[in-house]
């Protein structure tokens, strides 16, 4: 794979650290993020990887990728990082690149299982619309 | 001991029961707690982006309301509620530009005035574990519980303050109290999965399902819990727990805090 100074400076690795408010490349691959991450078996593309891909400028591959609807913000990577990275605040990031796209909900109302209707509690739904629609 | 009180939506419905034992427990216990006027949903998450103000007017509201009624604390149930008031709070204490941008939507400036605080912490550290053990009327001896902490009530550390991360005890020091008698068991502060239920029932299924064997190969009847979500993800993906081979399948049940407090008051 080849990996120019075009991608590396990519203004979307600029937008997803201004609306982070993270800077990408104090990440220095330990993987304790990664490590204790409670979804990591369902994911593609690992928290530590999200930050390499992040740091090499590959932003398109990771707007296409089923981890940003995995995270569930739990902060257990955020709690873990020797380097205070605030991994969620950057997935988020990612997310809202997508979801600020039209057409770019990952959750539409009609989505929900009738279990889900009946005895899912406001705390449930309030917090799923906010993830994955605008 | 005078509180503002934020219900929050999960509250007053889906989870009425949290409610109604954390008020008559706090009533036994000379805690005084008075709900706020308006409210609305707080958001039940953090916003987690530096561009989007909006998400942070209902907390401040709230918070506004509370210093509004003479009250110098808040204080909340859902975990989800009081992740998301104490880190707004904390955001409002410190990012200046922030406070200021927040401040030119509403009526009034709110500069951080009021504390909030969690039911738990208000046991622990208003009224007293000690003090709490000696005004239980029926001790819950023999009862073995797993304290299940979730996610929300105690991360990020350093914004949330309540206790320690990888092996809090707060839950235990609180079971304790009422003479029960806390399991021990690694996944206790393991995420539930929270809103992945919602859309993702597989993966919860899988999170779910480590927490409840894990539990219950430690010997748990039942859970603890502080969270309406982890509530309901323990509850829904107990079929988990019956794994291959396992023959007997009895049910943990899942209850609030509050619920076997007041059955420890007698009420």
């Amino acid at each position: 794979m080849r990996v120019t100074a075009e991608e590396i400076n990519s203004t979307l690795v600029r937008e997803v650290e201004e609306v982070s408010g993270q800077k990408v490349s104090a990440c220095f691959q330990c993987g304790k993020c990664s490590g204790g991450c409670p979804v990591v078996l369902s994911m593609d593309v690992l928290p530590h990887q999200v930050l390499r891909y992040a740091q090499l400028g590959l932003v398109d591959k990771l707007l296409h990728c089923k981890t940003l609807w995995i995270c569930a913000s739990c902060q257990t990577c955020d709690s873990r990082c020797p380097q205070n990275v605030d991994i969620p605040k950057v997935i988020e990031a990612l997310r809202l690149l997508v979801l600020r796209n039209k057409g770019g909900n990952y959750l539409h109302p009609h989505d929900l299982s009738a279990k889900v209707l009946k005895n899912a509690p406001q705390q449930g739904l309030v917090s799923a619309f906010r993830k994955y629609a605008k | 001991m005078r509180y503002s009180y934020y219900p929050g939506c999960t509250l007053k419905t889906m989870a009425k029961v949290y409610e109604d034992t954390t008020l008559s427990t706090a009533k036994a216990l000379g805690l005084d707690l008075h709900e706020i006027k308006e409210w609305q949903c707080c958001g039940a998450l953090y916003p987690l982006n530096t561009d989007e103000i909006f998400s942070f007017f209902s907390p401040v509201r709230a918070l506004l309301q509370a210093r509004g009624a003479g009250e110098d604390k808040l204080l909340t149930l859902c975990a989800g509620c009081y992740n998301v008031f104490k880190r707004t709070n904390r955001a409002v204490r410190e990012d200046k530009e922030l406070r200021r941008k927040i401040n030119a939507f509403l009526e009034e400036d709110y500069m951080g005035e009021v504390d909030v605080v969690h039911y738990l912490e208000v046991l622990k550290n208003d009224l007293g574990f000690e003090i709490l053990a000696e005004r239980v009327k029926k001790r819950l001896t023999g009862r073995k519980f797993a304290p299940y902490y979730g996610c929300l009530l105690l991360k990020p550390r350093a914004e949330m303050d309540l206790d320690d991360v990888e092996n809090p005890t707060i839950f235990e020091n609180f079971l304790s109290a009422l003479g029960a008698a806390a399991v021990e068991y690694p996944y206790k502060t393991e995420c539930c999965g929270s809103y992945l239920s919602m859309a993702n029932e597989e993966i919860a299924s899988t999170a779910v399902g480590r927490i409840l064997n894990s539990a219950y190969k430690n010997g748990a009847e039942s859970f603890v819990v502080a969270c309406p979500l982890c509530k309901y993800n323990l509850e829904e993906y107990q079929k988990e727990l019956f794994a291959v081979g396992r023959e007997a399948n009895p049910k943990l049940p899942v209850y609030y805090f509050t619920e076997i407090l007041a059955e420890a008051l007698a009420l």
